[in-house]
């Protein structure tokens, strides 16, 4: 294009410094890196101080963390947790995008599946933990249907009412190029739909981790949740602080991850994101 | 050849036949012969999208039909394509993806498709911009995408929707300007909506005239303005301004 050269040459006409002054907030990694050094070394210094029982402190958390790590455990109960997780949370993915698709542009869908819809949703989840428990038993299961409920809803009622806020016009563009249901619900609605798809993803993801940690402290014999009572009942605050720092690092890389997801699906929401930043 | 035939179209309020109903068209007959092109011109809901919206088959009429080559429309078909007021641009698509659309949706290969795509983005001027998305680019260049997508399904019929209505004056003597010159090369029958006096009488054969309340044809005018009309500045021909008082009377009146 020409316009390009014209803008060099006009930029090389205006002879602006080029040179950029430093500017401390252009370096965010730097300065959280700073404060979480920071805070690292405070509790530290502090913690050390209090009774080993109600806090610990960093260093001994690492030696802890070692400890566990290299016996195993913490690797065997993780991966527990997780394999519930994946199992439970991909179904949710799967049965919630589709069935909030069909209810979405299905009246007959809609009337027929919201009432359940609303009504499991207001319920708490945890208070299904126990008959839960009753019909899957300890194992893996129960944790997996835990999961599962948990994330569903989410990301079905985000699924339902992004379906319903796709407008009639963008449907349209569809049937005047002659598409037929099954393309309009790929071309467009679809589409139109991932942003809302995405947003109920990463809401569904917190409540499944929380799900699948309840349910774990519930039953007290496997995963990070299991590890979590156990400790706490043997006063080993050190060993404590493992799978919960774990489950915090766990929640911000899986919140990236949907992040990622978001932009690499959706790269015209990205766009328009960083435009109106 | 397409053909109005005593269209009446009533909206009634939340869809409800019981309750009170709006006539949005009443009685409207005219035709467009080949390679003709029509301006519905007409002020603010006097029914132009409606009846366009009938022609193109996404709207069922109440009385009456819309013929094409004989045959009454009942569906959108791919003698027909639609260019929207609003652009109707998908915003997760490409300029590309946008204009590839039309002929996506009918399938056939695809190398092929982007072949014919690239010529029509050429051919409004959009080359360089093919893998830009529809918010990157202005308002008048969103609608040549519309436009290009239209004319890549190589439409019979083109129904155009107040196509310049979002776009500073400019921008839209410039775009008239060049779909006179894809028209002169294309050659489609075409029914072009607007509220512009100007534009309708710079574009058209023929103006239809309509009037609200409910919306029913005034006139016809004809415009016996020579063609090509971007060759010389038509715009300071005493005709244009003729035509421009005529009409605008009809309007008034
Ligand atoms: N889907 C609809 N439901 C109810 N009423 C409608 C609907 N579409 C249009 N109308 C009504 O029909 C009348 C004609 O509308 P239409 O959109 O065809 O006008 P228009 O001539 O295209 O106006 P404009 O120049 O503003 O685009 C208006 O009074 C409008 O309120
Ligand atoms: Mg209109």
């Amino acid at each position: 294009m020409q316009t390009t050269l014209d803008d060099q040459q006009a930029l090389a006409e205006l002879n602006l410094s080029r040179v950029r002054p430093f500017q401390l907030r252009e370096y965010p990694g730097l300065i959280r890196l700073c404060s979480i050094l920071l805070f690292l070394a405070i509790w530290e210094y502090y913690g050390r101080g209090v009774d080993p029982i109600f806090l610990s402190y960093p260093t001994a958390i690492a030696r802890a963390a070692v400890q566990v790590t290299a016996s195993g455990e913490l690797g065997q109960q993780f991966l527990l947790s997780m394999k519930a997780f994946v199992i439970g949370f991909g179904s949710a993915i799967v049965l919630g995008i589709g069935v909030g698709l069909l209810m979405g542009r299905y009246r007959l869908a809609q009337y027929l599946l919201d009432p359940y819809m609303y009504a499991m949703d207001a319920t708490p989840r945890v208070a299904l933990i126990p008959l839960l428990l009753l019909w899957f038993g300890l194992g893996i299961w129960s944790k997996v249907a835990i999961v599962f409920l948990s994330g569903l809803f989410p990301i079905l009622i985000n699924t339902f009412s992004g379906v319903k806020t796709v407008s009639g016009s963008l449907v349209e563009i569809g049937q005047a190029y002659g598409a037929k249901e099954g393309q309009i619900f790929r071309k467009i609605i679809a589409p139109a739909t991932l942003p809302f798809i995405m947003a109920g993803v990463r809401v569904g993801v917190g409540r499944a981790v929380v799900g699948i940690i309840t349910a774990e402290m519930f039953t007290a014999v496997t995963g990070l949740g299991a590890m979590l009572i156990v400790y706490s009942s043997s006063f080993a605050t050190d060993k404590l602080f493992v799978p919960i720092i774990l489950l915090a690092l766990l929640g911000v890389a899986l919140t990236e991850v949907v992040k990622a997801l978001q932009s690499w699906l959706a790269p015209w929401k990205e766009s328009e994101r960083a435009e109106s930043e | 050849m397409l053909e109005i035939r005593h269209l009446s179209k009533v909206f009634f309020e939340r869809n409800d036949p019981r309750r009170s109903g709006l006539v949005a068209l009443h009685d409207i007959s005219f035709q467009v012969q080949g390679n003709e092109f029509i301006c519905l011109l007409g002020p603010s809901g006097c029914g132009k999208t409606t009846l366009i919206r009938i022609a193109a088959g996404l709207l069922r009429a109440d009385k009456g039909e819309v013929l094409v080559n004989g045959r009454p429309v009942i569906a959108p078909g791919r003698d027909r394509c639609m260019v929207f007021q609003n652009f109707g641009l998908l915003p997760w698509r490409t300029v590309m993806e946008n204009v590839e659309f039309g002929l996506e949706i009918e399938g056939g290969p695809r190398e092929e498709r982007r072949r014919i795509c690239q010529k029509y983005i050429e051919l409004v001027g959009l080359q360089g911009f093919e893998s830009y998305f529809p918010h990157q680019i202005s308002g008048g260049m969103q609608q040549r995408v519309g436009i290009a997508r239209a004319l890549s399904k190589e439409p019979d019929i083109l129904l155009m929707d107040e196509p310049f209505g979002a776009v500073d004056a400019q921008t839209r003597e410039q775009l008239q300007e060049e779909l006179m010159k894809i028209w002169a090369t294309t050659n489609n029958t075409v029914l072009f909506v607007t509220h512009s006096i100007d534009e309708s009488i710079y574009l058209a054969d023929r103006v239809i005239v309509m009037k609200p309340r409910p919306g029913r044809i005034r006139e016809e005018v004809k415009i016996d303005l020579p063609r090509p009309r971007w060759a010389v500045d038509v715009r300071a021909d005493p005709r244009f301004a003729q035509l421009r008082t005529r009409i605008r009377e009809l309007l008034r009146g």
